[in-house]
C-alpha cells in the first residue's frame, strides 16, 4: 500500500470510528444537545440528569461495542489467514459453541440470571472449546492443516450445539434466559466487565499481530513458508492462541455476536491486500465501527423498545457483505 | 474459476483423489457400498420390530405385506413405518445434497446449513408458526417457499457476468447469517412455549410423519436422485480442471449450475417435511469418501451414509427416554464426535 493511501484509510477510518462513538454517546431514546453531552464528558460526577445517562447507560454499551468489535473483527481477520478459508469465522473454532454451554451451565446448573455474571462461564467455554478443536487438528496426521481445523471446528460445533438445545427443549426456565444472552448484545453491561476481560482483549490483539507477519509467509503454502524459515506448527498455534483470547473475550462480554469478523475482514480486504498486519488493524477498525453502528441503529428501529445489536449486525452486515462480494471483479487468493 | 475457490492447499489434489480412489479398489468398494445398505436395512429391522409393542423381526414380512393383527398393523405400518421411511428419505436427499455442494463447489464446509437454505426455510417456517399460527401443512410449504427463495436469492445476487463458486458460497454465508438474525429476533421476542416449540422444529424432526409429506418427498427424490446420480460423473470430471474437462467434453458451468440446483432441491424437500436435520449433509459425504474414495460410487455411499445417519439417530432419539427428542439433535451428537474421530485417524487425509 502506498504511503498516502494508507494514511487516508487510517485517517478516514478512525475519523468515522471517532463520529460513531460520539453519535452512540450522545443519541437514544433522550438526545442530548452537543454542549450538554460535552458538560457529561467534561464531568463525569456531576450528578445531572445527561451525566446519569451519558456515563451511566451509554458508555458502558459504547465501549462493550468498541471493544468486542474490534476483537471480533481481529479475530476474524486471523481466522480466515490461518485456515486460508474466506469462509472462516471466529466461530469456527467452536468459541461461540463453548461459550453457549458454558452459559448453559451457569443459567441451569447456578442459576446465574445476568449479563456480568456469564462473563467467566463465557470465557471458560470458548476458550476450553478451542482448545479442543484445536488439539484434534493437531492429533491427526500432517498436523493443524487448515481443512482439519475447519471440519474439526464445524463438527464440535454441531455435537455442542446439540446438547444445548437439548437442555433448552427440556428446561423452559434455562431457554427463557439463555435466548436473550444468545441474540448478542451490548446492553446491560458494565464497564467493570470489561475490565476484567481487557486484558485477555488486549494480549489476544497483540499476539494477533505478532502472527500477521507470520500469516503473511504462511499464505505462500506450508512448505514455501518452512523453506522461508518459519515454525508453522508454532505460527499457527500462535494465531490460534490470538484468536481464542478474541474471539473468547468478545463473545463473554457481548454474546454470541455473529458476522463481525467475517464482514469486517471482507470489507478490509480490498484495501489491505495480502498484508495480513494491515488487514488485521483494519478489521479491528472497521469490526468495532460496525458494531457501535448496529448498537446505534438498534436503538431506533423499534420504538418503544431496542434492537439487540447482534440483530442488527446481521440485518445490515449480509446486504453490506452481499455488496462487497459483488463488487470485487477477480476471484480473489484469500 | 472453480479452481482458486476457496482452495484449502491442505485437501487432496483432484488427481490425487482419483487415483487413490482407483487405488483402493473397485471390489472393495462395491462390497463397502453394500455392507452400507445391508447397514440401512438392519437398522429398518430394529426400528420396526422394537419398541412398546415388540414385534418378532420374523413376523414383519407377513406384517409389511398386510397379514397382520390389528395390533402388528398399529405399531408397524401406523407408527414405526412412516417415521422410518421419512427418516430414510431424508437421509438420502440430505447425504446426496451435501455431496453435491461440497463436489461442486469444492468446498469442505459448503452444505446447505452453511449456504443458507436451511435458513431460509427455518426463517419461513418459524415465521409461519409464531407470527401467522401456523399449523398442519402450512409449516411444511413455508419452509419450502422459504428454502426456494433463500436458493434463489443466493443464485441471483452471486450472478455477475458468470458463476463463481466462492461468490456463491460468500452470499449464501450472508443469507444463513440474515435467516439467524430474524430467527434469533423472533425466538427473543415470541412467548417462550411457543418458541420453545419453534426452536424444537429448527432442530429436525420425524417423529411425527404423515403419508402424504413423506409421499411428496418420494415422488420428488425419484425425479432427483437419479439426475444426482448422473450428474456425478460430469462432476468427476470437473474435478480434473475446468481445463481437462472442457477437452473431455464437459461444460463446466452448466455442470456446476446444474449440480448446485439439484442439491438445493434435495436440501428444500428434506428441510419441508423434517426441518432442517443438523449435520447430515455436512457429515456424509466426508464419511463416504473414507469409505469408498473419491470415485463414481461416492454420491450413493453418500446417500446411503445419509439414510443410515438419520434412521440410526431417530432409533436413538425414539428410546432414549420419556423425553422425545428430536433426531437432529443425536445426528449433531452422533455423527459430529464420528467424524472427529475419523480427523484423529492415522490415515484420515482424506476427510
Amino acid at each position: 500500500m502506498s504511503p498516502t493511501r494508507a494514511a487516508t484509510t487510517i485517517v478516514v477510518c478512525f475519523a468515522a470510528l471517532a463520529l460513531l462513538t460520539l453519535l452512540s454517546l450522545g443519541l437514544g431514546a433522550e438526545a442530548l444537545t452537543p454542549g450538554q453531552l460535552l458538560t457529561a464528558l467534561a464531568h463525569p460526577f456531576g450528578g445531572g440528569q445527561a451525566e446519569r445517562i451519558v456515563i451511566g447507560l451509554r458508555l458502558p454499551r459504547t465501549v462493550v461495542a468498541l471493544v468486542a468489535g474490534a476483537a471480533l473483527g481481529m479475530a476474524g481477520a486471523v481466522m480466515q489467514g490461518v485456515t486460508r478459508n474466506p469462509l472462516a469465522d471466529p466461530g469456527l473454532l467452536g468459541v461461540n459453541a463453548g461459550a453457549s454451554l458454558a452459559v448453559v451451565t451457569a443459567i441451569g446448573a447456578f442459576g446465574i440470571a445476568t449479563a456480568s455474571g456469564y462473563v467467566w462461564f463465557a470465557f471458560g467455554g470458548a476458550a476450553v472449546a478451542a482448545a479442543v478443536v484445536y488439539a484434534i487438528g493437531v492429533l491427526g496426521p500432517g498436523g493443524a492443516t487448515p481443512v482439519r481445523l475447519a471440519i474439526a471446528g464445524a463438527a464440535l460445533t454441531a455435537t455442542l450445539t446439540s446438547i444445548v438445545t437439548l437442555v433448552l427443549l427440556a428446561h423452559l426456565d434455562v431457554f427463557q434466559q439463555y435466548r436473550f444472552w444468545q441474540v448478542g448484545s451490548v446492553s446491560g453491561r458494565s464497564l467493570h466487565d470489561v475490565g476484567v476481560i481487557a486484558p485477555f482483549a488486549a494480549v489476544g490483539a497483540a499476539l494477533a499481530l505478532i502472527g500477521g507477519r507470520m500469516l503473511d509467509v504462511l499464505a505462500l503454502g506450508d512448505d514455501a513458508a518452512r523453506g522461508l524459515g518459519l515454525n508453522v506448527p508454532v505460527a499457527r498455534a500462535i494465531c490460534a492462541v490470538a484468536v481464542v483470547l478474541l474471539a473468547g473475550s468478545a463473545t463473554s462480554i457481548a454474546g454470541p455476536v455473529v458476522f463481525v469478523g467475517l464482514v469486517a475482514t471482507h470489507a478490509a480486504r480490498p484495501i489491505a491486500r495480502h498484508d495480513h498486519r494491515w488487514l488485521i488493524g483494519l478489521a479491528a477498525v472497521i469490526g468495532a465501527a460496525a458494531l457501535v453502528a448496529s448498537d446505534l441503529i438498534g436503538r431506533f428501529v423499534a420504538p418503544p423498545g431496542e434492537l439487540e445489536a447482534g440483530v442488527v449486525i446481521a440485518l445490515v452486515g449480509a446486504p453490506v457483505m452481499i455488496a462487497l462480494v459483488r463488487r470485487r471483479r477477480a476471484v480473489m487468493s484469500a | 474459476m472453480t479452481a482458486q475457490i476457496a482452495a484449502m492447499d491442505a485437501s487432496p489434489a483432484p488427481a490425487v483423489e482419483v487415483h487413490r480412489a482407483l487405488a483402493l479398489g473397485r471390489r472393495r468398494r462395491i462390497i463397502t457400498v453394500a455392507a452400507l445398505a445391508a447397514g440401512v436395512v438392519a437398522v429398518a429391522v430394529l426400528s420396526l420390530s422394537l419398541g412398546t409393542i415388540p414385534i418378532s423381526p420374523l413376523r414383519l414380512p407377513a406384517v409389511l405385506t398386510g397379514h397382520g393383527d390389528p395390533l402388528e398393523n398399529l405399531a408397524v405400518l401406523t407408527l414405526r413405518l412412516p417415521r422410518w421411511t421419512t427418516g430414510a428419505l431424508v437421509g438420502i436427499a440430505l447425504g446426496l445434497a451435501g455431496t453435491l455442494f461440497q463436489t461442486t463447489l469444492r468446498n469442505p464446509l459448503a452444505s446447505p446449513d452453511i449456504l443458507g437454505v436451511s435458513g431460509g426455510a427455518s426463517l419461513a417456517a418459524v415465521t409461519a408458526m409464531l407470527v401467522f399460527h401456523a399449523t398442519g401443512a402450512g409449516v411444511p410449504l413455508a419452509a419450502l417457499a422459504g428454502g426456494a427463495v433463500a436458493a434463489a436469492a443466493i443464485g441471483v445476487l452471486s450472478w455477475r457476468e458468470g458463476f463463481a463458486g466462492q461468490r456463491f458460497v460468500l452470499v449464501g454465508i450472508a443469507l444463513a447469517f440474515l435467516a439467524s438474525g430474524g430467527l434469533s429476533y423472533l425466538i427473543t421476542r415470541a412467548d417462550v412455549r411457543a418458541a420453545q416449540q419453534a426452536l424444537a422444529w429448527t432442530v429436525g424432526s420425524v417423529s411425527d410423519p404423515n403419508w402424504g409429506e413423506t409421499g411428496m418427498l418420494a415422488i420428488a427424490l425419484v425425479v432427483l436422485v437419479p439426475l444426482a446420480l448422473w450428474l456425478a460423473v460430469p462432476l468427476r470430471v470437473l474435478a480434473l480442471g475446468d481445463d481437462a474437462a472442457r477437452g473431455l467434453g464437459v461444460r463446466p458451468v452448466g455442470t456446476t449450475i446444474a449440480a448446485t440446483a439439484v442439491g438445493v432441491a434435495l436440501a428444500s424437500v428434506a428441510t419441508a417435511v423434517a426441518g432442517p436435520v443438523a449435520f447430515v449433509a455436512f457429515v456424509s459425504a466426508p464419511i463416504a469418501r473414507r469409505m469408498v474414495g473419491a470415485g463414481g460410487l461416492q454420491p450413493a455411499a453418500s446417500a446411503l451414509t445419509g439414510a443410515a445417519l438419520v434412521t440410526a439417530a431417530d432409533f436413538v432419539a425414539a428410546r432414549l427416554g420419556d423425553f422425545q427428542a428430536p433426531v437432529g439433535l443425536v445426528t449433531g451428537a452422533v455423527g459430529a464426535p464420528y467424524l472427529l474421530w475419523l480427523l484423529t485417524r492415522k490415515d484420515g487425509a482424506a476427510a
